[in-house]
C-alpha cells in the first residue's frame, strides 16, 4: 500500500479528514521550506503539497503566481523541489508528499530521469497540472511502476466518462477544484461541492481532496464535511506575502492558520 | 509524395508535437470547441457565411503581386507578394478571426477574450467583436502596451477592453497565460480566440484551416500569373500562422521550398532571440508540444524581438512537425537585418511592410540573388507597417 492510500485508510478509521497544506518550494527563500514542512506537520496536517516553481503557472491565480516569482528569483526549480522532499525525509518518514506543477519541466528533464528522482526523493504523489490522462499514459506508467501515485484533477464540469477515466488513471486520491477559475479565487459553495461530490462518488472509490478557495477554519470544517480531505494553498501563501520583512512571522501565521483549521475540522 | 498529407490525427498530434495539455478545468470547453469545429467546417451553410465575409468584409482574394523592381535590383528569383497587408485590419490576422468569431457566434457564445503582441490579433478580433455585438476583452503584455500604442487605442475605439498584463515577462506569453486564466473562469459564456497555430488542439489545425485560404489563393493566382508553381515560399514565423496559412495548400507539392524566417532578435548566439525552431528544444506550453525556449530546468526563457508579434518562445506544433520531417525549413534573421528589410521594401516598391514581415523580406534579400531569373519566391507579405511608425520614428530619433 502506497503511504498515500494507507494515510487515507488510517483516516478513515479514526473518522478523520485530510488536511492538505500547498506551499511553493522555496518560496520566500530555499532554506524556509523545509523546516516548515516539519512545523506543519506538528500542526497536524497529514499530507504535503509541494508546488513545484514554474515561468508560466496558467492555471494560478496571481497570489501562487508571485510565489513561483519569488522562488524563481531565488533559482528554484524542479531539481531543488526534489532536493527539498529529500531533505524533509531524512528525519519525517510518514508524512505523504505530492509534488504539484507543470509539465514542462519534466519534459526536459526527461520522464525516465523524472520517475526515478521522485521516487529517489521519497515524493508520494505526483499532480502535474497541464497533464491530462490522454497524454499521461507513458508517464503514469513509470511513476506506478516505481510506487509513485500519479493524481489527477476533475473539475465541476468533468463529466461521468472523464470521472471514470481518472478513477482508472489516478492513485492516492483525486483532487476536486471546486471552483471555475484560477487558484486563489472567489468562495466555493458548499452546496455545489456536495452535489458534485455524489456524483464523482459513484464513478470512483478513490478518495477525494478538495480544494481552490479554502481561505479559512469554518470553509475548511465545510468542506472536510463533504471531502475526504481539505487542500488549502493560496490562504497559507497570502501570509508568506503578507510578511515578506519576516519569514518567522510568515512561519507563524501559517501554523496558526492550520491549527486553526484542524481544531475546526475534528470538532 | 504519394500519400497526401493529413496531419493532425483526432487528438491534434503532428507526430509528437501538438496534442491536448491543458488542466482538467479547460477540458470539457475543448471538447466543446473541437466537436463545433469538426461539424462546422463540413456545413456548407457556415462556410458559404465564411467566404461571405472573407470577401466582402476582409477583402478577398488579396493580389498576388510581382515586385519586377525589387527583383531586377536583386538580380535573382521573381518575388512575388501575397498582399495580405491589404486585408481589412492591415494583416492576415483577420481571416482566422473571421473564421472563429462565427463559430462563436454559431456556438452560442456572449464574450470574446484573445490574446495580442503586436496589437495586430488584438484589433482583428476587437473588429469582429464589434461588428457581432460580442463583448470583448483582449491580453496584451504590459511591454506591447508601451510598444504599440496605436493598436491599443484602435481596439478601444472598437469597443474592446484591452487589459495590460503585468505578470512574467510582460509579453505574448503572459498575455496568453492571462488569456487562459480568464477563459478557465468564464468557460460557460466565453470564446477564446487564439491567434496562431498554437495552443491545445483544435487550435493550430482550426487557425491554419482559416489561414489556409490565403495560400489557395497564392498557389491558384501563381498558376495563372506565372504559368507554373513557385520554387520557394518565405514567410515569418513568431507562432507561424501566416506560414502555415501560406504553406499549408502547397505541402504535396515536393518541388517548392518552404521557407520559415524566425526572428534573431540580437542574434542567436547572444540568447536574447525568439527563435526556438533554430536554437530551442522540444517542451510543453499553453496546451501543446512543440519547440520552445526553455532552460535547463524547464523553465521558460525570456524572448526578445524587434517586433511585438514575433516576441513569443513557442511555436506551432505543424512547424515542429515541418522541421524535424524536414519538408520545411527554418532561418533566422537578426533585428537589424529585419530593419534592412524594412527598407528594402519601402524604397524599392512602396510598400511599407509590418517589423514582423521585415523579417521575411530581409530574409528575400539573402535568398533571392542566390536563385535564377526564371525561378519564382512568393512571400507572405503579412502585414502593414503603420502599427510600426513610432517604433521605426524612435529609432530614427524622430519625435511624431
Amino acid at each position: 500500500m502506497s503511504r498515500l492510500a494507507a494515510t487515507f485508510a488510517e483516516l478513515a478509521q479514526k473518522n478523520r479528514k485530510a488536511l492538505i497544506p500547498f506551499v511553493t518550494a522555496g518560496d520566500p527563500n530555499p532554506q524556509f521550506t523545509v523546516p516548515l514542512m516539519h512545523a506543519m506537520v506538528g500542526a497536524g496536517v497529514d499530507i504535503i503539497e509541494l508546488g513545484v516553481p514554474f515561468s508560466d503557472p496558467m492555471a494560478d491565480g496571481p497570489v501562487i503566481q508571485r510565489a513561483s516569482e519569488r522562488a524563481l528569483a531565488h533559482h528554484q526549480s524542479l531539481r531543488t523541489t526534489l532536493t527539498i522532499a529529500s531533505e524533509f525525509r531524512k528525519t519525517n518518514g510518514h508524512t505523504p508528499i505530492v509534488i504539484m506543477g507543470y509539465l514542462n519541466p519534466v519534459e526536459v528533464m526527461g520522464y525516465e530521469k523524472f520517475a526515478d528522482a521522485v521516487q529517489a526523493a521519497g515524493i508520494d504523489g505526483v499532480l502535474t497540472v497541464d497533464l491530462p490522462p490522454e497524454e499521461a499514459q507513458e508517464c503514469t506508467a513509470l511513476l506506478k511502476s516505481r510506487g509513485v501515485d500519479p493524481i489527477f484533477l476533475l473539475a465541476p464540469n468533468s463529466s461521468a466518462e472523464r470521472i471514470a477515466t481518472m478513477d482508472t488513471i489516478g492513485a492516492g486520491y483525486l483532487y476536486y477544484v471546486s471552483l471555475k477559475g484560477v487558484t486563489g479565487a472567489g468562495h466555493l459553495n458548499a452546496a455545489d461541492v456536495e452535489t458534485k461530490l455524489a456524483e464523482i462518488r459513484e464513478n470512483t472509490k478513490l478518495p477525494i481532496a478538495v480544494g481552490f478557495g479554502v481561505k479559512d477554519a469554518q470553509t475548511a470544517k465545510t468542506i472536510a464535511n463533504l471531502g475526504d480531505g481539505v487542500v488549502v494553498g493560496s490562504a497559507l501563501i497570502s501570509q508568506i506575502e503578507a510578511n515578506l520583512h519576516s519569514p518567522a512571522q510568515a512561519k507563524e501565521a501559517i501554523i496558526d492558520l492550520l491549527t486553526a483549521m484542524r481544531q475546526a475540522m475534528d470538532n | 509524395m504519394t500519400e497526401k498529407y493529413n496531419m493532425p490525427d483526432a487528438r491534434g498530434h503532428f507526430g509528437v508535437y501538438g496534442g491536448i495539455f491543458v488542466a482538467e478545468t479547460l477540458m470539457p470547453a475543448i471538447e466543446e470547441l473541437n466537436t463545433a469545429y469538426q461539424h462546422y467546417m463540413q456545413d456548407p451553410d457556415f462556410i458559404a457565411e465564411l467566404d461571405k465575409d472573407l470577401q466582402y468584409y476582409v477583402g478577398r482574394p488579396s493580389p498576388l503581386y510581382h515586385a519586377e523592381r525589387w527583383s531586377q535590383k536583386l538580380g535573382g528569383a521573381q518575388i512575388y507578394l501575397k498582399r495580405e497587408d491589404l486585408n481589412h485590419t492591415g494583416s492576415h490576422k483577420i481571416n482566422n478571426t473571421v473564421g472563429q468569431a462565427l463559430l462563436a457566434k454559431r456556438m452560442g457564445k456572449t464574450r470574446i477574450i484573445a490574446e495580442t503582441g503586436a496589437g495586430q490579433h488584438g484589433v482583428a478580433t476587437a473588429t469582429v467583436a464589434a461588428r457581432l455585438g460580442l463583448e470583448c476583452v483582449i491580453y496584451m503584455g504590459a511591454v506591447d502596451v508601451a510598444r504599440q500604442s496605436l493598436n491599443v487605442y484602435r481596439m478601444k475605439l472598437l469597443g474592446a477592453t484591452v487589459v495590460a498584463v503585468e505578470s512574467g515577462s510582460k509579453t505574448l506569453k503572459d498575455a496568453l497565460n492571462e488569456a487562459l486564466r480568464d477563459w478557465v473562469t468564464n468557460i460557460d459564456d466565453t470564446f477564446y480566440i487564439i491567434g496562431t497555430v498554437a495552443g491545445p488542439h483544435p487550435y493550430p489545425a482550426m487557425v491554419r484551416d482559416f489561414q489556409a485560404i490565403l495560400g489557395r489563393e497564392a498557389r491558384a493566382q501563381c498558376l495563372a500569373q506565372a504559368g507554373k508553381l513557385p520554387d520557394a515560399l518565405v514567410a515569418c514565423v513568431g507562432g507561424g500562422s501566416n506560414a502555415m496559412g501560406l504553406f499549408y495548400p502547397f505541402i504535396d507539392d515536393a518541388s517548392v521550398k518552404l521557407i520559415g524566417v524566425e526572428a534573431a532578435g540580437d542574434g542567436v548566439e547572444t540568447g536574447r532571440h525568439s527563435a526556438p525552431l533554430c536554437a530551442g528544444r522540444p517542451g510543453v506550453l499553453h496546451g501543446n508540444r512543440t519547440y520552445l525556449m526553455s532552460d535547463d530546468d524547464g523553465e521558460i526563457i525570456e524572448t526578445h524581438s524587434i517586433s511585438a508579434g514575433l516576441d513569443y518562445p513557442g511555436v506551432g506544433p505543424e512547424h515542429a512537425w515541418l522541421k524535424d520531417s524536414g519538408r520545411a525549413q527554418y532561418v533566422n534573421i537578426t533585428d537589424d537585418e529585419a530593419l534592412g528589410g524594412f527598407y528594402a521594401l519601402t524604397r524599392m516598391e512602396g510598400i511599407i511592410p509590418a517589423l514582423e514581415t521585415s523579417h521575411a523580406t530581409a530574409y528575400i534579400l539573402k535568398l533571392a540573388p542566390t536563385m535564377k531569373k526564371d525561378e519564382i519566391i512568393i512571400v507572405n507579405l503579412s502585414g502593414r507597417g503603420d502599427k510600426d511608425m513610432q517604433t521605426m520614428a524612435k529609432r530614427e530619433g524622430i519625435e511624431l
